[in-house]
């Protein structure tokens, strides 16, 4: 549940009072995420408008659900890339598209990082819901 | 005058600057994004209120009393700006938006005199404001768009301009100082250069003004422009000196009021300089309160600002130096307070995110200048610029969160 995912998250960043230590937690996040092969972070798998770049890649599984891979230059970046990868993951089209995203708010995250990192992480979330959208067609088409 | 007197005399400056005196994520703010655009001091500030308050009306028009004074106003920055360039005509001033609208306007009016086969040159070290309006000028009028290459080490290679730059040049542009890395160019040597040429000459000095006094006569150049921003000034507001005889030549940029001497349906006459190339009205109180940042760093004196700043340049390269996987571009004696950066395996945004938090605000990224760091084998760095009102303690602050961010990232 994408719901679930969202609260389990928001209480885990409640336990963090000091900057140093979220941001810590995120970047630890980056370096354990598994990321994308150099052969993979190409052109057309770049999410626009993020001053570091970001690479996401989706395929739909035979279960009918999605799943995303991503990955990004910068270590915050991919922190929380790690995290919106997290929510999305293994979900169907459908639920994705009736996901309602206010975790990065609740975190702090939105007020807390510039706006051009926030930028980025919107038009990934974007992009997930285009990726969600195709797969969703392709359900109803086969 | 003494560093420890210097010091001092910069000290007493910060005081006139309200927005630094206020804390960031919970720290006190060290301001080190000078180059982007200065802060802004009080009497700047009063002077937009001022103006709101007691003497907002528009300018050249309505014959009253407060139309007058504000027209008045007006027109004694043009003169301040006159007298600060050492121009010698007050209307070869013209007020635009800003450097990028300065650059426009030029690529506008010269593109008749440019012929296919033509050379438009630039540098490759540009701020893509003066760089892609020339490349989009160049395509349309089948001219060959060349470029000064930049060196490893952040300078021209100027050899190359002598041996290339001939009479093909129709334009020459270049920056008098380079936004992303702080190198002060040899500009005379390439204004020579391009004049014996027979070229025009643009100079974009955005990122001199506000460090060096600017001789327009001396410079040789035929057009200089820059913005107020940059300069202790209001944002929307762009300064472009051209020569009183080209700018007469050459047509207008916009159409519209203001900029006319007579309009009927059989056709329209324009107005004489500076008005040809200011139609519409203009951007009153920024134009206004500028005078108060002419005035401020005329008694500040450039001098002393040129040797604070340099003075906190050198200690902050010093001790990023003592830091290991540590690149700084452009490490030449010859530069503004400008300190381009990147560390080994360490992506620039995260590092200024990280300083964002510290209450440290510099620039990271691309600085505008892609060709550059293209040159330079990445995609950007970290950037701290450094203005009058800084101190040694803003650098103390802003090593000792540089080496935090660094821990954390590594
Ligand atoms: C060298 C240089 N040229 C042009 C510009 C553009 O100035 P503006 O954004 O005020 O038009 C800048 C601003 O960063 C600059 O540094």
């Amino acid at each position: 549940m994408i719901e679930q995912k969202q609260q389990e998250i928001i209480e885990e960043f409640a336990f963090f009072e000091e900057w140093m230590h979220k941001y810590e937690h995120i970047i630890e996040l980056g370096k354990e995420m598994k990321g994308l092969s150099d052969e993979e972070k190409k052109d057309d798998l770049l999410v626009a408008g993020c001053q570091s770049k970001v690479w996401l890649k989706a395929n739909l599984n035979e279960n009918g659900t999605v799943h995303f891979e991503a990955d990004s230059d910068a270590i915050i970046t991919r922190g929380l890339v790690a995290l919106v990868v997290s929510v999305f993951n293994h979900e169907t089209p459908q639920e994705i598209l009736n996901a309602n995203i206010h975790f990065m708010n609740d975190i702090g995250l939105v007020s807390n990082l510039s706006q051009t990192r926030s930028n980025g992480l919107a038009a990934m979330v974007k992009q997930i819901l285009l990726y969600a959208t195709v797969f969703q067609a392709q359900q109803k088409s086969n | 005058m003494d560093n420890v007197t210097l010091q001092h005399k910069m000290k007493e400056l910060r005081n006139q600057f309200p927005t630094l005196n206020q804390t960031v994520n919970g720290r006190p703010l060290v301001y080190l994004d000078n180059a982007a655009t200065t802060q802004k001091p009080q009497r700047v500030i009063d002077s937009i209120t001022e103006y709101y308050t007691k003497w907002n009306a528009n300018i050249h028009r309505g014959a009253h009393f407060l139309a007058n004074a504000s027209t008045e106003k007006f027109e004694s920055t043009r003169t301040a700006l006159a007298e600060m360039l050492h121009a010698n005509f007050r209307e070869e001033i013209i007020f635009t938006q800003g450097s990028t609208d300065s650059v426009n306007m030029l690529s506008t009016i010269l593109e008749n005199e440019v012929e296919e086969g033509d050379e438009i040159w630039v540098t490759e070290m540009e701020h893509h404001a003066n760089f892609v309006p020339w490349q989009v000028l160049a395509e349309k009028k089948k001219a060959v768009f060349r470029y000064i290459p930049m060196t490893p080490s952040g300078e021209w290679d100027i050899d190359y301009a002598k041996k290339e730059l001939g009479s093909k040049a129709k334009i020459v542009a270049f920056n008098y100082v380079s936004n992303a890395l702080g190198t002060i160019n040899p500009v005379e040597e390439l204004v020579a250069i391009a004049k014996n040429a027979g070229a025009y000459v643009v100079i974009d000095g955005a990122q001199a003004v506000a460090h060096f006094d600017i001789n327009v006569q001396a410079l040789n150049c035929d057009f200089f422009l820059f913005s107020a921003h940059k300069m202790y000034g209001p944002t929307g507001l762009g300064i472009l000196w051209g020569r009183k005889e080209l700018l007469e030549k050459l047509p207008p940029y916009r159409y519209g009021g203001e900029m006319i001497r007579k309009v009927s349906v059989r056709g329209t006459t324009f107005n004489d300089l500076p008005f040809k190339y200011e139609a519409g009205t203009p951007n009153i109180e920024a134009v206004i309160a500028f005078n108060e940042s002419i005035s401020f760093c005329k008694e500040v004196g450039r001098a002393d600002m040129h040797a604070h700043e340099y003075f906190l340049l050198k200690t902050a390269t010093e001790q990023l130096k003592a830091i290991d996987g540590m690149t700084i571009y452009a490490d030449l004696e010859n530069k503004v307070g400008v300190l381009s950066f990147n560390m080994e395996g360490i992506h620039s945004a995260d590092i200024g995110t990280l300083l964002d938090q510290q209450g440290i605000a510099v620039r990271t990224g691309h600085h505008c200048t892609q060709p550059l760091w293209e040159k330079l084998g990445t995609t950007g760095s970290v950037r701290a610029s450094f203005a009058c009102y800084n101190t040694p303690e803003d650098v103390e602050l802003f090593i000792e969160a540089l080496k935090k961010s660094v821990n954390m990232l590594r």
